[in-house]
């Protein structure tokens, strides 16, 4: 039930510091030669988190790492009344490119912290995740690099396949086929199980066969593979 | 020492001054003259230049740092952008290791370059001194190359000073940019560095994307390019290069 604002309370709004609830997100994709997929940006609780490193992957966080897919991560995070913006780039988000979001959180004055998940192309399960740092209250611009993590759900044999949860390969929708190889045999590998900083695709410089179809000289990454530009209003 | 001689001369003026005034006064002695006041004219207000030390650190094993390039500007400037091609400045600095080109570029308000290139764990230290000590606007920018590389660079870009006090220093750690002008193929006579001693400037742009982005690492022979003239103690990690700014004066 809403009281009627008597001159006091009004001072005391007018007093009250000045809380994130209208923010901007960039996202830079600063890697040399790997696509991200749609972005999932949520403002959440502090009770929610998208993964926890060291421990198994969700299926919902599967489904994106694999493939790419956040309806089913959407889905989760909505359910405990996230703010979010889903897939801001409308699509992949390519080497060196930038997109932006823009998140109010007035409606929902608990979705204090923000992550940001999206898969890795070429990659098994590799994904970018910003796991639920404090959105800052004061107003003005914060900077955070983020690191590249393997979801530990699929054993990353680096070869075109499929993007489907547990089936081996990765997908490559035209700009990533263009960029990768072709007829590699397979690197042997095996889920890892656990959610975890990624140790970097391996390659090789063979482009039309040898065992990766991801080319070493050019989709290796060094983190950090995003960086996020916070703007709090 | 202008100034030195400039004050003599005012002092004798003003002793000339006072020799004329007593000798008005001996002439006229009827009334008595109140002591003339010797006053010297105050020192004008010393201008004290800001100044600030750059020292780089190298935290590679095997990239030698191409000598650094510091320039202290106006914050506008930036010596990239992610996502966008290199000047032909950066790209001379990040093939070759030649400063020069970008300096220029820069215009800044003070530079400075280092003399020789800085070995893996090896430092520099370069001192910089602005014209006057207004730093409201001011930043720094920090370049190398990683000369065991096709085109690997790394420092900082743009970093606000201007709220430094004199004593202050701000440190942070720099990874490795690739300028984008040049494909990274490793192979030997395309690296400038003494892993090779090849070529460096080319004004070719051959990389898979003209534009700065992040580098990836070098994959050298030891990790499966069979082609590269590089082994694996050329490989590094991020971060690269530790700096440190410090306002002196």
């Amino acid at each position: 039930m809403k009281k009627p604002l008597t001159s006091l309370s009004l001072l005391a709004a007018l007093a009250a510091p000045a809380s994130a609830t209208d923010f901007d997100v960039e996202i830079i994709n600063l890697t040399r030669g790997s696509w991200f997929t749609p972005f999932l940006v949520a403002a959440h609780a502090d009770s929610a988190r998208l993964f926890m490193s060291g421990e198994p992957a969700s299926a919902s966080l599967q489904s994106m790492a694999e493939g790419g897919d956040i309806a089913a991560l959407q889905a989760d995070v909505e359910a405990l009344n996230a703010t979010i913006a889903a897939n801001p780039a409308g699509g992949l988000l390519a080497p060196g490119q930038r997109t932006m979001a823009s998140l109010n959180t007035d409606d929902a004055p608990d979705n204090t912290q923000l992550s940001i998940v999206a898969m890795i192309l070429p990659s098994n399960d590799g994904f970018m995740g910003l796991n639920a740092i404090t959105i800052p209250t004061e107003p003005g611009r914060y900077v955070y690099n983020v690191n590249a993590y393997d979801s530990g759900t699929e054993g990353n044999d680096e070869v075109v396949g499929s993007g489907a949860p547990g089936e081996p390969g990765f997908p490559a929708p035209p700009p990533v086929l263009a960029a990768s190889g072709s007829n590699g045999t397979g690197i042997t590998a095996s889920p890892e199980g656990f959610v975890h900083i990624h140790r970097n695709v391996l390659g090789d410089d063979d482009i039309s066969g040898g065992a990766s179809d991801i080319v070493n000289t050019v989709h290796r990454w060094l983190n950090p593979v995003v960086r996020v530009v916070l703007t709090v209003n | 020492m202008r100034f030195f001689f400039s004050s003599t001369i005012g002092r004798s003026f003003a002793i000339f001054a006072i020799a004329l005034t007593a000798a008005c006064s001996d002439s006229n002695n009827s009334t008595p003259e109140p002591e003339p006041v010797v006053t010297t004219p105050p020192d004008p207000e010393p201008v004290v230049n800001a100044a600030f030390e750059v020292s780089v650190v190298n935290l590679t094993l095997g990239q030698p740092l191409s000598p650094i390039a510091a320039v202290v500007h106006d914050g506008d400037f930036r010596a990239f952008t992610v996502g966008e091609a290199a000047t032909d400045g950066l790209e001379l600095l990040a093939e070759e290791g030649d400063n020069s080109g970008f300096l220029e570029e820069a215009s800044g308000r003070a530079e400075a370059s280092g003399e020789a290139p800085v070995g893996p764990g090896a430092s520099d230290t370069l001192l910089i001194e602005l014209d006057g000590d207004d730093v409201s606007s001011a930043a720094i920018t920090v370049m190398t190359m990683l000369v065991n590389t096709n085109d690997a660079i790394a420092g900082v870009n743009s970093l606000d000073i201007s709220a430094l006090a004199v004593g202050d220093s701000v440190v942070m750690n720099s990874v490795a940019y690739d300028a984008g002008t040049e494909a990274n193929t490793e192979q030997a006579g395309t690296i400038p560095g003494p892993a090779d001693g090849g070529e460096g400037f080319n004004d070719a742009r051959d990389d898979i994307s003209d534009q700065v982005t992040m580098h990836g690492g070098v994959v050298t022979a030891s990790d499966g390019l069979a082609t590269s003239v590089l082994s694996e103690v050329h490989r590094f990690d991020n971060p690269v290069l530790r700096l440190r700014v410090t306002r002196t004066q």
